[in-house]
């Protein structure tokens, strides 16, 4: 009650030197303009513009079959051909097309009705919070791939009953991390303050606390592209998702799978989504780093 | 007194649920009033229950039982709707400008947020400035952000969006606590101005006596969730009735010629989930006797009450009369 | 005699992403052999850096320059053994927070007797007779129930005692103390200082206590320190030091706090905020904020000069101060 120094403050400067140390001291240049995070972005800036620019960069017509199948890597096909004579560097750049947009959809969609349902259940806390964390709980029981083939498999699997199904399965997560965030800020004084003056609970939420509690989500949304790249993926392997002859990344591997000694049919496509992935989850890291105000804001 | 109270404390009890301790009373039953253009001063160690009185004060918190009254009304406790015009006159001043200011949020709207409604167009951004001012702030401070501040700075920020709605009592919870020597003094004849000025009234919580003595007309003095003592602060201070009040003033360390350690107190202040029965200050006190096995009553003595056997002549030893 | 402990013109700069910052300038101080001596000034004045200074604590990349002899040897430019063997034999150290220095999972005990074994190469049950000892000598209720508990089971003002029991435990002859009583309630704050004052008394122990809080400093120490902008601006027996200041700024610090002796006075606050570290004016780091300045008070900072009995002074003015209290 009666310490001059601000617990806040405190742990903000442990939070810092923490930081600091990870990154090797306070020598070493900020997250932003690390090698790696200049990496992830030119790699997802040049996956942006072949996506972009598909129809010119594609020697072929993704969809159109040729009777040259399985022809290995050569200077007509680079990453060779499927079973179908397909090019499947032009599926691989039409892939983009689908796989990206497609993830940041169910990332968006996620974090809009987690970070609404965790906004609520953090502020109103009580019964409300009580019933949507256990619906969470119920989210989180479940494998998330297994969760999301049942749902695909109810709803009937074409594209958008894939992405409803992701959207299902990643919600909770969002919820949480948004949930958590309100909770420790509940008690802050500026919301009591806020609420002495007469702003009413709906304009706090929207001024007061998430501003305050959605930088979390943003970063874990980053993170979480990856993911959701991976799943959908997973989701076409399966036949659960984009219908085939679609060029969607998982379908191809999928395609790829059932004969390994055609290695190029699935490692192309493999190595897409692996550059998007791990791209997408260096950029949260960074995104972290960065947007965590108690690292940027200093005093 | 013929001004009716401004606020008024009837049998405040606060409870609230700790995790393997069950229910604490923080607050035991507090009867306390403040005037407009009134200072009253609230002192007491950590742990007496002063900011949980604060929080009940404003209707951060439910009082378990009793009444708090602003303006003859009783206190609503914060729910799902804005509060309404007429309590928005009863503002908080807390104690950490760190955290009583929205990191995010530029000053003036923070301003904003309490200018009513009826204030409209450029009339609103004048009200701003208005306000800075009053505060010994420059207008350019509204377009800034918090961590661009000192720690006195903020404080005297957070007084300022007090100040908006125009309010008539404010409750301040250990306002200058995180704060230098420097801006202390300046945040406090802030607020005793503002009060003078503005013929508000204020309930200045502090665990500072003497800071306490320098500014309150009233000082009550509380321990374990009861205030066993409030009396004008002259006379609090001159003849403390109340053995902790006396305990209270002479562990304040004095500036003297030669150095001379303030008097110490036994004993330590007891957790309020145990509070000792009868008189809670009994086991600390030097006076204690047979009768502090019950509860003292809270006697009126003219200006002043006490809540102390000592002062009950048909219980009292002599020897004990004088503090 | 020689003072246990002789400062002279100590200077600091600390590393910052915006270049050295110089905290501390030409500070110089002593304390003697089982004296307390009081260090005081608000918070940025380089008051608690002083302290981590003697202690070998600064942060890597500080620059120091001065001298600071403790019992004759030279603490400047020890290596870690030579700190190794200051720390906790010959200074010890307690803070504002003494959960800070209580490990919170190890009990009391183990934390005493670790200490005294590795300083004082004691076997194990020579420490433990000696950490009830101690804990009986901070009065702490039950020692030897003590030494089984954690740090988390006793009140503020308990672990602030535990804290300073622990760096007794080597048997160091200058404990500094770094506002020990700040974060505490006055009732404990005056038990914790009573301690002090007859640790000294009974066992010759000498304290360097820092306060940002002058009554603290009148009530327990005889002479003091006042710091500003890492500069001694004022020393002297505290008694005198706080009853008629000669140094402007021990005056302004003196009127903008409360005295408790009157009602209704209102506080007179000082103009302005302390300087920035590095951003010191030139001249006289007190001359923006004071109502004396006088041109020649932005030429050069005023060396400390003598001024009265025991006393000196950092100031070329030396105006007639009026004292509030």
């Amino acid at each position: 009650m009666t310490t001059l120094a601000d617990p806040k403050a405190e742990r903000a400067l442990g939070r810092r030197r923490w930081l600091g140390r990870l990154r090797g001291g306070s020598t070493s240049r900020p997250v932003w303009r690390q090698p790696i995070t200049v990496v992830a972005l030119t790699i997802l800036g040049g996956w942006l513009l072949l996506a972009l620019l598909a129809d010119v960069l594609a020697p072929y017509d993704p969809l159109a079959q040729s009777p040259d199948t399985y022809a290995s890597p050569s200077g007509a096909h680079w990453f060779g051909t499927d079973s179908l004579g397909r090019d499947i560097f032009s599926r691989v750049v039409h892939g983009a097309r689908l796989s990206i947009p497609l993830a940041l959809a169910i990332v968006s969609l996620a974090l809009l009705v987690g970070g609404l349902l965790g906004l609520v259940a953090g502020y109103v806390g009580r019964f409300v919070d009580e019933a949507l964390m256990r619906l969470t709980d119920l989210v989180f029981a479940f494998p998330q791939i297994i969760l999301a083939m049942a749902v695909t498999a109810a709803f009937g699997p074409n594209t958008r009953n894939a992405v409803l199904a992701l959207v299902i399965v990643s919600w909770p997560v969002y919820a949480r991390v948004i949930r958590s965030a309100v909770l420790s800020m509940r008690g802050d004084d500026y919301l009591n303050a806020a609420r002495l003056l007469g702003v009413g609970p709906i304009r706090a939420l929207r001024r007061d606390v998430l501003p305050n509690s959605i930088g979390p989500a943003i970063v874990l949304a980053t993170l979480e592209l990856g993911n959701a790249v991976l799943l959908l993926a997973a989701l076409s392997f399966l036949g659960l998702g984009p219908r085939p002859p679609a060029a969607e990344w998982g379908s191809m591997v999928a395609l790829g799978a059932q004969d390994l000694s055609m290695w190029w049919v699935s490692v192309f496509p493999g190595l897409a989504i692996l550059t998007v992935v791990m791209a997408f989850n260096v950029l949260g890291d960074a995104l972290r780093d960065r947007l965590d105000p108690r690292y940027t804001k200093g005093r | 007194m013929n001004t009716p109270a401004r606020l008024s404390f009837t049998d405040v009890e606060v409870e609230y649920r700790s995790r393997g301790r069950g229910r604490v009373r923080a607050v035991a039953g507090v009867s306390l009033e403040v005037s407009p253009g009134q200072i009253v001063g609230l002192v007491g160690e950590s742990g007496c229950g002063k900011s949980t009185l604060a929080r009940a004060a404003v209707g951060l918190s439910a009082p378990s039982a009793g009444t708090v009254e602003y303006a003859g009304r009783p206190v609503t406790p914060l729910g799902w709707r804005p509060r309404s015009g007429a309590e928005v006159g009863l503002q908080m001043v807390f104690q950490n400008p760190y955290a009583s200011l929205n990191p995010r949020r530029t000053i003036g709207s923070q301003l904003l947020d309490g200018v009513p409604a009826a204030v409209t167009g450029s009339a609103r951004r004048a009200r701003v400035h208005e306000l800075l001012e009053r505060v010994a702030m420059p207008t350019s401070a509204a377009q800034r952000y918090p961590h661009q501040f000192s720690g006195g700075q903020r404080q005297r920020l957070a007084i300022a969006r007090a100040l908006a709605p125009e309010p008539r009592m404010i409750i301040a919870d250990e306002p200058v606590t995180a704060l230098d020597a420097s801006s202390q003094a300046q945040v406090v004849n802030l607020l005793v101005g503002l009060v003078r000025d503005l013929d508000m009234g204020m309930l200045f919580i502090s665990h500072d006596l003497a800071l306490v003595h320098e500014i309150a007309d009233v000082t009550a003095v509380m321990y374990l969730g009861r205030i066993v003592e409030a009396a004008p602060t002259r006379e609090l201070w001159r003849e403390p009735r109340h053995p902790y009040t006396r305990a209270l003033i002479d562990a304040v360390p004095q500036i003297g010629p030669t150095p001379r350690l303030p008097a110490i107190l036994a004993g330590e202040v007891p957790d309020p989930a145990n509070a000792p029965t009868g008189c809670r200050f009994r086991p600390r006190c030097p006076h204690a006797f047979a009768p502090c096995g019950e509860q003292p009553p809270t006697v009126d003595l003219g200006d002043r009450s006490v809540a102390c056997w000592l002062t009950d002549s048909a219980t009292a030893p002599t020897v004990a009369r004088s503090l | 005699m020689a003072p246990l402990l002789d400062v002279d013109s100590l200077a600091v700069t600390l590393p910052s992403p915006r270049g050295p910052l110089p905290i501390l300038h030409d500070v110089s101080l002593t304390v003697d052999e089982g004296e307390l001596v009081g260090i005081a000034g608000e918070s940025g004045c380089g008051k608690s850096l002083t302290a981590q200074t003697l202690l070998g604590l600064l942060p890597p990349g500080a620059a120091v320059t001065g001298s600071a002899r403790y019992a004759g040897t030279e603490l400047l430019g020890l290596d870690a053994r030579g700190w190794q063997r200051v720390r906790g034999a010959g200074i010890a150290m307690v803070f504002q927070d003494p959960s800070a220095a209580l490990h919170p999972m190890l009990t009391v005990g183990r934390q005493l007797t670790e200490h005294m074994r590795v300083h004082l190469r004691m076997d194990r049950r020579a420490a433990g007779r000696r950490a009830v000892e101690l804990l009986d000598q901070v009065r702490i209720p039950d020692p030897e129930r003590a030494l089984r508990a954690y740090p988390h089971q006793f009140s503020g003002g308990m672990r602030q005692r535990v804290a300073i029991a622990i760096a007794l435990a080597a048997r160091p002859r200058l404990l500094i103390a770094d506002e020990p009583t700040t974060a505490l309630d006055v009732t404990v704050q005056a038990g914790i200082l009573a301690l002090l004052e007859r640790l000294r008394a009974e066992t010759g122990l000498a304290v360097a206590f820092i306060t940002h809080d002058l009554g603290v400093l009148s009530a327990l120490t005889t002479r003091g320190y006042i710091f500003y902008a890492g500069r001694v601006v004022e020393t002297g027996p505290t008694g005198s030091l706080l009853t008629a200041p000669t140094h402007p700024y021990t005056a302004a610090l003196l009127g903008a706090r409360p005295h408790g002796t009157q009602t209704g006075a209102t506080l007179r606050p000082i103009p302005g905020a302390p300087p920035a570290p590095g951003e010191a004016p030139p001249g006289c780091p007190f001359q923006p904020r004071c109502g004396y300045a006088e041109p020649s008070c932005g030429e050069a900072p005023p060396p400390l000069t003598p001024a009265g009995v025991d006393r000196s002074v950092a100031c070329v003015v030396r105006p007639h101060l009026e004292v509030a209290a």
